[in-house]
């Protein structure tokens, strides 16, 4: 049988994407890092920046991923309105995951949750996790996600009366967290929704450009980087480098708060798929 | 920005004039030991010479006789598994994220925890060449792997005289922390 030349293509856009994510930082994600290390007063915390620097520079001229932490994947994939949804296109995501697998290569990290069995290929029981979304043209995004940042993330149903405790409830999350996520931090904050929804709201605000930030934003930031957790939680100016909310309609009697965090490697990237 | 301080393995009482803050480019042998390398050297014995040696707490991508990628792992997990190898000679541990009070009385007067900066698996990579391995049997991430450091940039988190940078900012997060309670 002939391989479908369009699932040929989606597993080709998905490995290069996972490429692209893993070895090259966003260039929005790359100047913040650049900003926080030029404004840090702290010396040992200037040191953490100089080596995250250097790191950003040797994996991207030899190709090789920035953190050996090379996540699980986590795909957007945008539809154009003359492509019909079938399983073939999850079929072919799939096939590029385990491609980027062993080519890149990437860590194999997917395991069965309870008997911690690996699959070997970064595939297997829901995992790439697909989120599909209309639009123009046709391109798969990739944000492969590690664990030391993801386990920190934290969902809280507040009350709707509790609309200033919003920030309160992220610079906690980012305080329990302590050196634990790889800090300096991006938060993705999703308010509103359902309780799952205020969740893919949190991650999917990551996909966001993180400058310029809302009045918002920025006043969260500041709340946070008083905490003086510092880069690696060694101490210093910059705790967190942005903060991103994304907001859904909600329940009249509910405040969905959910905070995903992410350490400096925000790393996602997006590559139009050939048809 | 204070010059670093260069030191080669086995560390000896140089370690002990370290204190916290300082920065050191780590020459040398070290060896590669996460969760289960820990239990695994606790029933069966250090496969090493332990006498000044430096355990990195890390779980490298190898590939064709080569470290890929050498990021530092969270320390903390193995707080409760250090006494033994530092009662046995070992005199610095390299991780991430600090450790706990416990380390922090075992390396008085006997070593330092260094910490290397979190996510940092290509700037590893490039000072290290991969001269062996044990307990391959435990996996890529949680075999011993022995690797030769070329002036791997640290910075020291707790020095033999219970400074511990990690533990004063964690004070500091406590303090700015409480004004929301």
């Amino acid at each position: 049988m002939k391989p479908d030349p369009l699932h040929t293509s989606l597993a080709d856009a998905t490995c290069d994407a996972y490429r692209e994510a893993v070895t090259r930082l966003p260039p929005d994600v790359l100047r913040v890092i650049r900003k926080a290390a030029a404004a840090e007063t702290n010396p040992v915390a200037r040191g953490e920046f100089e080596n995250i620097l250097k790191n950003i520079e040797i994996a991207e001229q030899h190709g090789i991923p920035m953190c050996q932490d090379t996540g699980v994947p986590v795909i957007y994939l945008t539809l154009p309105p003359d492509l019909p949804l079938t399983q073939s296109l999850y079929d072919a995501i799939a096939a590029g995951v385990r491609r980027a697998t062993t080519e890149i290569p990437l860590r194999p990290n997917v395991v069965d949750p309870l008997s911690r069995h690996n699959s070997g290929d970064n595939t297997g029981m829901g995992m790439p996790a697909i989120h599909v979304r209309p639009g123009k043209k046709f391109a798969v995004t990739v944000l492969p996600k590690g664990a030391g940042a993801e386990n920190m993330s934290r969902i809280a149903m507040l009350l709707p009366s509790q609309k200033d405790q919003i920030a309160k409830f992220v610079v906690e999350t980012v305080y329990l967290a302590g050196s634990r996520p790889c800090p300096p931090l991006i938060i993705g904050v999703g308010i509103g929704g359902t309780f799952d929804g205020a969740a893919a709201l949190a991650k999917e605000a990551l996909l966001e450009p993180v400058d310029p930030m809302m009045g918002y934003e920025q006043e969260i930031l500041d709340a946070v980087n008083k905490l003086g957790i510092g880069a690696m939680g060694l101490g210093g100016d910059t705790t967190a480098l942005a903060v991103k909310v994304k907001k859904a309609g909600c329940h009249t009697a509910s405040l969905p708060v959910a905070v995903n965090i992410q350490c400096w490697a925000n790393r996602h990237a997006t590559v139009e798929v050939k048809r | 920005m204070t010059v670093p301080v260069r030191l080669t393995t086995p560390l000896g009482d140089e370690v002990l004039r370290l204190r916290a803050g300082d920065r050191v480019e780590l020459s040398g042998m070290v060896y590669t030991a996460r969760d289960e390398a820990h239990l695994r050297m606790m029933e069966q014995g250090i496969p090493f010479d332990p006498t000044g040696a430096v355990i990195y707490h890390c779980g490298p991508v190898i590939g064709d006789g080569n470290v890929i990628a050498a990021g530092p792992t969270t320390s903390a997990r193995m707080n409760e598994m250090e006494g033994f190898l530092i009662d046995k000679g070992v005199r610095g541990l390299i991780g991430k994220g600090g450790m706990g009070a416990t380390v922090r009385e075992q390396l008085k007067g006997k070593g330092v925890y260094f910490a290397f900066t979190g996510g940092c698996a290509a700037l590893a990579s490039s000072h290290m060449t991969l001269k062996g391995v044990f307990y391959e049997d435990l996996g890529m991430a949680e075999a011993v792997w022995a690797i030769e450091l070329d002036r791997l940039p640290l910075v020291v988190g707790i020095d033999s005289k219970g400074n511990d940078i990690f533990d004063a900012a964690r004070r500091q997060a406590d303090g700015a922390f409480g004004k929301y309670r």
